[in-house]
C-alpha cells in the first residue's frame, strides 16, 4: 500500500513539486528567520565572548547590558582587587570614538582599551601586523570587518592613519573580530592610549576584568565582590546572558521576529496545507475506489500519513538547506548580516513543519474518512 | 453452505434468505434523505441469483440499479431488508468484516474504469493482490499475465492515459479478476465505449469471467449487450418487474 501511496504522490509532478514548494518555502522562511534571530542576539554579546581570559565582569550597578557603559571610579580596580578570591583584576575601556579620515569623512569606531601591562583581553588572532606593536605611540589594531567596510577594494594592510578626538591613530595590525551589533569597526589599542582618543570625562573606566582564584568558584567571587564593593559582578555567561536577555524584553526585535517566523509558518501551513488537501480532493476518487476494493480506513489513514511524510521530509530538507545556504552566501558576500543557525533552529523548524504536515493530513484524512464508498458507482 | 444464517432470524414477514444462491435478496428496501424529501431508490427487493452465469441488471436511468448492486457488493447499507452474499449475511457483519469481505470476494468493474493514473496497466491489476498484501513483484507478475489473456500483452507498461477507452476496460476487467473473487459486479462498463470495443469488453467477460462458482452480475441499459446474459433482470422505479432467463423462459 506504501508503494501505491508513494507513486500517488509522485505520479503528477506538478502537484508534488507544488506540495513540496509550500513546505521548502516554511520552512526556509521560518529557519532562516530565526538564524538571523539567533544571528542579532549573538552579535549582541559578541565583545563578551571575544573578550577571553577573564572569568568576571566587574560593572557599575545600573548597568543593563553590555554596550550600556557606565563608568567607574579608578580606586574600584583596587576595590576588587582586595576582595579574598580574587586571582588579579585589570581594566578595561570600552566606548564609542568618531574617526575622522584625510577625506574627511566620519566614522563611529567602538574603541577597546586593553590593560596597558597585561594586554587582557587581546584579539587571540591577528592577521596582519603584531600585537606588540599596540605598545608603540597612537597604535591601534582594526578588525578586519572594519578595514573591508572602510576601504573596501584595498588589501588588508598596517599604516594606515586617522584622527580620533583630534589625535592621530595609526593601525599596526587587522584583526579577527566577531561581528556587533551594531557592526561599527572595532579599534583594540592600550588603556592609557584609548583614554585620550575620546574627550576627557570624569570617570574613565569601564570594566574590571577578574579573575577567581582556582580553587573558588567564580559565582562565590561574584557574590562577594558585590557584597564588598557594591559592584555589580557576572561570569562571562552570567553577563551574556543578562545582555541578551535585555535585548528580548527591552527592544522590538524579538516581537518583529517572532511576527515573520509566524507569518512564516501560517503562509507555508496555507500553500502547503491547500496544496496537500486539494491534491487528497482530487484523489478522493481513487482513494474510494481503493476503498470500495477493499482497503480500509486504517490503511488509507496511513497510505496519507505516509505522502505527508515524505512531501514534509523533502521539504524541511530542501527549506534548511537552502536557509543554509543563504546563510553562507550572505555571509561571505557581506560582513554585515547577522545569521546563525545553532541545531535549535533545525529542530524547531522540524517542529513546525511536523505541525502544518499534521494538520494539512488530518483535515485530508477527515475527508477521506467520511468519504462513502459507493461513491465510486458515480460519475 | 452455512446452516447458521438459515437459523438467525430474518424479518418478520420475510422468507429466511435462501444462502444455495450466490446472492439473495429479502425485502431490500434503500431510501435517501436529501433536504426534507426522501427518495426510495429501492422498494422491497426480493432477488436470487445463482453461480456459473452472467445476470444483466436493466432499467431506464434512476430506476436504481446501482444502488442495488452496491448494497449487494457491500458498499451501500440498506434501509430495509436482508442481503446475503456468497453466504455472508451482509447486514449481519461491522463495518471492518465488510471491508474485508469485499477485499477477498468481489471484483469491481466500473463505468470510468477507475484507473490509478499514476500506475501502470501490470500495476494496476496487481493492485487487488496488493491490498491482499501479496508482495509487489510476484502481484505484478501474475498482472503481466492476466493482461496477456484480455490482450493486452503488449500495454502492460502503459499508463492509463497511453490506453484506449475499451483498453483501459480490459485492463479494469483483469484488475477486477486477478484476485479471483466469486462475485464481479460491473456498473455500465460498456456505457463510455463505442459499439465495437463495447463488443469487445462483453465478449471478454463471457468468455473469462463467467465460471462456475462465479457469480457476475452487469447494470447495463445499453440494449446492444442483452444477448450476453443467462439472465435479465428488468427494474422500474426501485422494484423489479421482470426476469427474463435466456434461454426463452419467462417468469
Ligand atoms: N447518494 C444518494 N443520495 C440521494 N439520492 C440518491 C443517491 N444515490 C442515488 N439516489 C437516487 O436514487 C435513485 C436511484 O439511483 P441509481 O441507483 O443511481 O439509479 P440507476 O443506477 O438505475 O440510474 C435516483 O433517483 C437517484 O437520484
Ligand atoms: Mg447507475
Amino acid at each position: 500500500m506504501n508503494w501505491i501511496a508513494f507513486k500517488m504522490l509522485t505520479g503528477d509532478r506538478m502537484k508534488y513539486i507544488g506540495i513540496i514548494f509550500g513546505i521548502t518555502f516554511a520552512s526556509l522562511l521560518i529557519a532562516q528567520q530565526m538564524s538571523i534571530f539567533v544571528g542579532l542576539m549573538r552579535n549582541t554579546i559578541s565583545q563578551i565572548r571575544d573578550i577571553e581570559g577573564a572569568e568576571i565582569w566587574v560593572m557599575d550597578p545600573n548597568m543593563q547590558f553590555v554596550d550600556d557603559v557606565k563608568p567607574l571610579n579608578d580606586d574600584d580596580l583596587y576595590r576588587v582587587r582586595g576582595v579574598e578570591g580574587v586571582a588579579w583584576a585589570v581594566k578595561l575601556y570600552k566606548n564609542i570614538a568618531r574617526a575622522r579620515f584625510d577625506d574627511g569623512n566620519f566614522q563611529q569606531c567602538i574603541i577597546l582599551g586593553l590593560d596597558d601591562d597585561t594586554m587582557v583581553g587581546a584579539p587571540r588572532e591577528i592577521l596582519v601586523g603584531s600585537l606588540a606593536d599596540l605598545r608603540k605611540p597612537d597604535a591601534v589594531i582594526m578588525d578586519e570587518a572594519g578595514f573591508k567596510y572602510l576601504w573596501p577594494n584595498e588589501p588588508l594592510g598596517v599604516g594606515k592613519t586617522f584622527e580620533m578626538n583630534d589625535r592621530r591613530a595609526v593601525i599596526v595590525g587587522i584583526c579577527k573580530a566577531s561581528q556587533t551589533f551594531q557592526t561599527f569597526p572595532i579599534l583594540y589599542t592600550r588603556y592609557s592610549q584609548a583614554t585620550l582618543f575620546v574627550p576627557r570625562e570624569r570617570k574613565v573606566m569601564s570594566f574590571v576584568l577578574a579573575q577567581n582564584d582556582p580553587n573558588v568558584p567564580a559565582h562565590e567571587v561574584c557574590d562577594r565582590i558585590r557584597a564588598q564593593t557594591g559592584l555589580a559582578a557576572h561570569t562571562r555567561d552570567d553577563f551574556a546572558w543578562k545582555t541578551i536577555n535585555y535585548y528580548l524584553s527591552r527592544t522590538g526585535i524579538p516581537v518583529n521576529f517572532g511576527i515573520t517566523v509566524a507569518l512564516g509558518f501560517i503562509v507555508g501551513s496555507a500553500i502547503a496545507g491547500q496544496t496537500f488537501y486539494l491534491f487528497t480532493i482530487e484523489n478522493l476518487k481513487q482513494f474510494g475506489s481503493l476503498k470500495a476494493m477493499g482497503v480500509s480506513n486504517t490503511r488509507l489513514v496511513g497510505m496519507i500519513l505516509l505522502q505527508a511524510m515524505v512531501v514534509g521530509t523533502i521539504g524541511y530538507g530542501l527549506g534548511i538547506g537552502l536557509a543554509a545556504l543563504f546563510g553562507e552566501v550572505a555571509q561571505r558576500s557581506s560582513h554585515t548580516l547577522a545569521f546563525f543557525m545553532p541545531w535549535h533552529v533545525p529542530m524547531l523548524t522540524a517542529i513546525a513543519v511536523l505541525a502544518i504536515i499534521t494538520l494539512a493530513s488530518l483535515i485530508s484524512i477527515r475527508r477521506v474518512l467520511v468519504l462513502e464508498p459507493a461513491m465510486v458507482f458515480r460519475g | 453452505m452455512s446452516t447458521a444464517i438459515m437459523t438467525m432470524p430474518a424479518t418478520a414477514q420475510a422468507p429466511p434468505l435462501a444462502t444455495h444462491s450466490a446472492i439473495s435478496c429479502r425485502g431490500v428496501t434503500k431510501e435517501f434523505v436529501a433536504g426534507d424529501t426522501r427518495v426510495r431508490a429501492l422498494d422491497g427487493i426480493d432477488l436470487e441469483l445463482p453461480a456459473g452465469e452472467l445476470a444483466l441488471l436493466v432499467g431506464p436511468s434512476g430506476c436504481g440499479k446501482t444502488t442495488l448492486i452496491s448494497i449487494v457488493a457491500g458498499l451501500l447499507e440498506p434501509t430495509r431488508g436482508e442481503v446475503s452474499v456468497l453466504g455472508t449475511n451482509l447486514t449481519r457483519i461491522s463495518g471492518g468484516q465488510k471491508v474485508d469481505f469485499r477485499g477477498k470476494n468481489i471484483g469491481f468493474v466500473f463505468q470510468q474504469y477507475n484507473l490509478l493514473p499514476a500506475l501502470t496497466a501490470a500495476e494496476n491489476v496487481a493492485v487487488p493482490l496488493i491490498i491482499a498484501r501479496h508482495p509487489r513483484h510476484q502481484a505484478v507478475a501474475r498482472a503481466r499475465n492476466l493482461l496477456e489473456q484480455v490482450g493486452l500483452a503488449d500495454r502492460t507498461e502503459s499508463l492509463p492515459t497511453q490506453l484506449s477507452g475499451g483498453q483501459q476496460q480490459r485492463v479494469a476487467i483483469a484488475r477486477a479478476l486477478i484476485h479471483e473473487p466469486r462475485l464481479l459486479v460491473c456498473d455500465e462498463p460498456t456505457a463510455a465505449l463505442d459499439a465495437h470495443a463495447g463488443q469487445t469488453v462483453m465478449e471478454l467477460i463471457r468468455k473469462v469471467a463467467v465460471q462456475p462458482d462465479r457469480a457476475v452480475i452487469v447494470v447495463t441499459h445499453d440494449s446492444r449487450v442483452y444477448g450476453f446474459g443467462d439472465r435479465i433482470v428488468s427494474m422500474t422505479d426501485g422494484k423489479i418487474d421482470k426476469i427474463e432467463i435466456q434461454n426463452g423462459k419467462s417468469r
